[in-house]
């Protein structure tokens, strides 16, 4: 290792921690789950925090879902006035719509159009327009997606579902702590005519970060 | 060899695992703690990342996302003495009894 820890990380440790699995299993450690309350605890006891923040914590995470990046596409869709502003600044934008994205840090979105499609990763880590979209998903931060997004996006789309013409050039952009990134999707045919609702009824999460692309299907009554 | 949190372009042959995950009540609690703890000028964000990344390979490895961030919060904590890794290990035991 050349990181500077200055041991070689072998076979001989005893930390007490399962690690038969190769990938992070979410969830699955309660140890860290103790840890977590225990932290809490001593936080809330000793006045660092209050019990009333921690549950503000969770009620805005919680709060955050990609319905406000489906409503914004579907306006994006409708008003190409709205698109520009949204490529212009898509904090500004979400506002608009009531999605308040104060406290996040820079958000820029990016459309695809019939030559580009863009797909979003975080390498370093998980980085990702919370805000908009509340967390990101699983396979986001699993390390396959963060290794494999960059060197073969298609591929990676194709488990997915998704195959785009050989034609499209593929964006990967690499999220980080200071810019995160929302898809906007292309409109799918045989959706004329379909109201705003309907229309964000059909953008999925994933289709936000770019591994999938919407599809009409039959609107659905909203 | 890159550091262990940087992934791009990392050889890795296992197919992306699309299985969704609903957070449990102890994951929103530790988004929740580092919410909280940024708010109240305790820790910042680059700190908690300096923490995940600085895991040693093997536990980075195995290490659930929210795993790796109460590595993290509790060694960040620590360092700059807000908790102290004793009475972390007593609450543990306390709670875990």
């Amino acid at each position: 290792m050349s990181d500077g820890h200055g041991h070689d990380h072998g076979h001989d440790h005893d930390h007490g921690h399962d690690h038969d699995h190769d990938e992070p299993v979410e969830g699955a450690l309660p140890a860290a789950a103790l840890r977590t309350r225990a932290i809490e605890s001593l936080l809330v006891e000793k006045g660092v925090l209050t019990a009333e923040a921690v549950a503000r914590g969770v009620d805005w995470l919680v709060s955050r879902t990609p319905t406000n990046g489906a409503r914004i596409v579907a306006r994006a869709w409708v008003d190409p006035a709205y698109k520009q502003r949204l490529l212009a600044d898509a904090k500004v934008a979400a506002g608009e719509l009531g999605i308040d994205a104060a406290q996040s840090v820079t958000v820029v979105a990016l459309e695809n159009t019939a030559a580009v499609h863009h797909l979003v990763v975080c390498t370093l880590c998980s980085c990702y327009p919370r805000a908009l979209l509340g967390p990101p998903p699983a396979w986001y931060k699993s390390n396959a997606y963060r290794s494999r997004a960059v060197v073969e996006p298609r591929a990676v789309m194709a488990e997915f579902g998704t195959e785009l013409p050989a034609e499209v050039e593929v964006r990967v952009v690499d999220s980080t702590a200071d810019i995160r990134y929302i898809v906007v999707p292309r409109r799918p045919a045989g959706t004329d005519g379909w109201s705003e609702e309907q229309l964000a009824a059909i953008v999925t999460r994933d289709s936000l970060v770019g591994v999938v692309q919407p599809v009409a299907g039959e609107p659905v009554a909203v | 060899m890159p550091l262990i949190h940087d992934r791009g372009g990392l050889p890795d042959d296992r197919p992306i695992d699309r299985a969704e995950h609903e957070l449990e009540d102890w994951e929103l609690t530790a988004d929740a703690l580092m919410q909280a703890l940024t708010g109240g000028g305790v820790m910042t964000v680059d700190e908690l990342r300096r923490g995940v990344e600085s895991m040693e390979r093997w536990r980075y490895e195995h290490a659930s996302y929210y795993d790796r961030w109460i590595t993290s919060i509790e060694k960040v904590l620590v360092e700059k003495g807000v908790l102290n890794g004793a009475e972390i290990d007593r609450r543990v035991a306390e709670l875990g009894a």
